[in-house]
């Protein structure tokens, strides 16, 4: 890479003060970049694309919402119908948090299957947990400020979740709730914190970004860079394909918001919120199941089952454990996963049981929306056992055991050989 | 357009008929039947004449329990009023007039009133909720600004619910006060039928049966729960057309630059 040299004497004249532009022409323009990412490897700037979407939108909703339980319901229904352009912006941020998910987890399910949690990026994958969670939190928050009955009841159900916390856990939820129930205190302090997280989701990514552009980008063949044939620069190469890919997410995205902008939410939220009245179900936002899933899992009867163990640790309590557990347990993945190979595309027995993870985090979905009984209740305890088997039991003995298909010599020649069947017909 | 529309079936096949949660309320009930509602699809407008028919319906019937306090009266310019229409309108109700320049806002025990205007919210029924369920048997006539939003597959439901009131079936146990109706969770309603045949007089000739009434307030209650339904498919049309287009001409950018690349 060459030290760029400036023109323009105002650019030259900061650049030699606060070299800015030298580290956007390092970092975005020519940074080199394995040649032969495949689409997956669009997700990463889509999200910093939709983060920023998000603030935006939010930051204009936040100048015409009222925090206050008596007002907040209506002063959302006056944005859909009396501030201009109003039902654009807040479907934008509805459906927004949405399409943030859904990007996120191909994002994190394309890491699975490349290996782009190991070796020399644990801690690239660690932050981005980080960043998970924060997006995790700041979503829940975001739900609750409309206040109608999901936003009550979902705030009522998760910040109950904190009571099973040893010795403080009903101190922790009085604080949490500003009170004794979720009341306008709670809205207040949910509000005031859906503003600030995503400031600190925009800190991590920086973080983020630091730490992949020190080893930089993983890539389907998951082996390393072997020299310049393996790397071409960000600029045109990447900047164009993330902004077709981007383009094409708009797409998607704007055809929810304009033509089913209601499509992710539950009916329940449009009715004011009601300490009265509970809803027949209260589901989470659609993001959230697999973990409502695994949530609700854990029987009742579980020391029972468990009676051998010292701690005695109740079913709801269990059931908190194993949500978090479900999450932070994909931090230690890189040390849970012994193989040496990066790529699933190399490795025949992860191959398929990488699929039949994602697949049964699909079915977790499913049954998080189903109420918690009968066969639902059933297939949802054995997907949380598979969840926990995969990730501790099978994860670690496939790497030992696995024999690996033969790795390419280098990422140019992976590409090269496969590209130029592609291209014949193009040519002819 | 059917690229779109191929997009977002796919989209929504996918992504999200896994996870849409097919939430069936407590008791279940009968699903209602599609409708063809002109606001349906991604071409989908009001029809203005069925909404005033439909705001006729709402003022001479469910107004009489249920408000929609969420549209001013000026809104209704929306569906085709005049100003002159609109100030009759408000001007027909009264609503508490606030202190005057004595700082008084009752007289004689009873409060004073001025004619509405458009400014003014659509007048409720009752003064408050505990008034509603004491006229109500102790149910709550909910409003119904947002209805065809905050009920699964809402307008279809909303009208099987008001065409939907029949004798209850032998051994089906109806409590005191309370009528059969298929479509409402748990099959038993606080509220009567509320439609009969020519219970309004429509000015435009349009016959009042049951079924018409029913769907002519139904698309008016998806205007009250959506008013920029219009407009937000409109401009739908136009930003995803340019998407589209756009993103074709990116593809080809990144065809050419990629080309490059040997």
């Amino acid at each position: 890479m060459t030290k760029p040299t400036w023109k323009n004497p105002v650019v030259k004249w900061i650049d030699h003060r606060l070299p800015i532009f030298t580290f956007i022409d390092h970092s975005a323009i020519q940074h080199p970049t394995p040649r032969n990412l495949n689409y997956f490897w669009n997700f990463g700037s889509l999200l910093g694309f939709i983060l920023v979407v998000m603030i935006a939108s939010g930051i204009i909703l936040s100048m015409n919402y009222t925090a206050n339980a008596s007002l907040a319901f209506d002063s959302v229904e006056r944005i859909m119908r009396d501030v201009n352009y109003g039902w654009l912006i807040r479907y934008v941020h509805m459906n927004g948090a949405s399409m943030f998910f859904i990007v996120v987890y191909l994002h994190i399910f394309r890491g699975l299957y490349y290996g782009s949690y190991k070796q020399p990026r644990e801690l690239l994958w660690i932050i981005g947990i980080l960043i998970f969670l924060t997006m995790m939190a700041t979503a829940f928050l975001g739900y609750v400020l409309p206040w109608g009955q999901m936003s009550f009841w979902g705030a009522t159900v998760i910040t109950n979740l904190f009571s099973v916390i040893p010795f403080f856990g009903d101190t922790i939820v009085t604080w949490l709730w500003s009170g004794f129930s979720v009341d306008n205190p709670t809205l207040n302090k949910f509000f005031s914190l859906h503003y600030l997280l995503p400031f600190i989701i925009f800190g991590l990514v920086f973080i983020h970004l630091w730490a992949l552009h020190t080893h930089g980008s993983n890539n389907p063949t998951g082996i390393d860079v072997k020299g310049d044939k393996d790397e071409i620069p960000f600029h045109p190469y990447y900047t164009v394909k993330d902004a077709f890919g981007l383009g094409f997410f708009l797409v998607i995205f704007l055809g929810f918001v304009f033509f089913a902008p209601n499509f992710f939410g539950e009916p329940d939220n449009y009715i004011e919120a009601n300490p009265l009245v509970t809803p027949p179900h209260i589901v989470p936002e659609w993001y959230f199941l697999p973990y409502y899933a695994i949530l609700r899992a854990v029987p009742d009867n579980f020391i029972d089952v468990w009676g051998w163990l010292p701690v005695i640790i109740p079913a709801k309590t269990a059931g908190v454990i194993c949500m978090f557990a479900s999450i932070l347990l994909l931090a230690a993945l890189p040390w849970l996963d012994t193989s040496k190979v990066r790529s699933a595309n190399y490795r025949p027995t992860y191959f398929w049981l990488y699929w039949i993870f994602l697949i049964n985090t699909i079915i977790l979905g499913f049954v998080g929306a189903k109420p918690a009984e009968g066969a639902w209740l059933l297939i949802g305890r054995l997907s949380t056992l598979y969840y926990f088997l995969h990730l501790l039991v099978l994860i670690p003995l496939v790497g030992r055991f696995e024999k690996t298909k033969p790795l390419p010599d280098s990422i140019s020649s992976s590409v090269i050989s496969v590209s130029t069947k592609d291209e014949e017909p193009a040519n002819a | 357009m059917l690229r779109h529309k191929f997009i977002i079936f796919f989209a929504a096949a996918t992504i999200s008929g896994f996870f849409s949660n097919v939430v069936n309320s407590a008791g279940v009930a009968v699903k209602p039947g599609e409708e063809a509602w002109t606001t349906n699809g991604v071409f989908g407008s009001f029809d203005r004449k069925q909404l005033k028919r439909g705001w006729q319906v709402y003022n001479e019937v469910c107004a009489g329990c249920h408000s929609i306090r969420l549209i001013y009266y000026r809104n209704l310019a929306e569906m085709g009023f005049s100003p002159n229409e609109i100030k009759k309108i408000a001007g027909s109700v009264e609503v508490p007039a606030g202190p005057n320049e004595d700082g008084e806002t009752h007289k004689d025990d009873e409060p004073i009133m001025r004619p509405g205007k458009a400014f003014d919210r659509v007048v409720s029924p009752y003064a408050n909720k505990i008034a509603a369920r004491v006229a109500n048997g102790g149910a709550l006539p909910p409003d119904l600004s947002l209805m065809t939003k905050a009920r699964i597959n809402g307008a279809n439901y909303v009208h099987a619910l008001l065409t939907g009131f029949k004798e209850a079936p032998s051994g089906f146990k109806l409590s005191d006060g309370m009528h059969y109706n298929p479509y409402y969770p748990g099959g038993q309603i606080a509220m009567a039928a509320p439609l009969s045949a020519e219970a309004v007089e429509y000015s435009d000739g349009t016959k009042a049966t049951v079924e018409q009434m029913s769907k002519d307030v139904t698309a008016f209650l998806i205007w009250t729960a959506e008013p920029e339904l219009e407009e937000r498919k409109r401009l739908g049309i136009k930003v995803i057309f340019f998407l589209i287009i756009f993103t074709a001409m990116l593809f080809a950018v990144k065809r050419q630059i990629w080309s490059r690349l040997k």
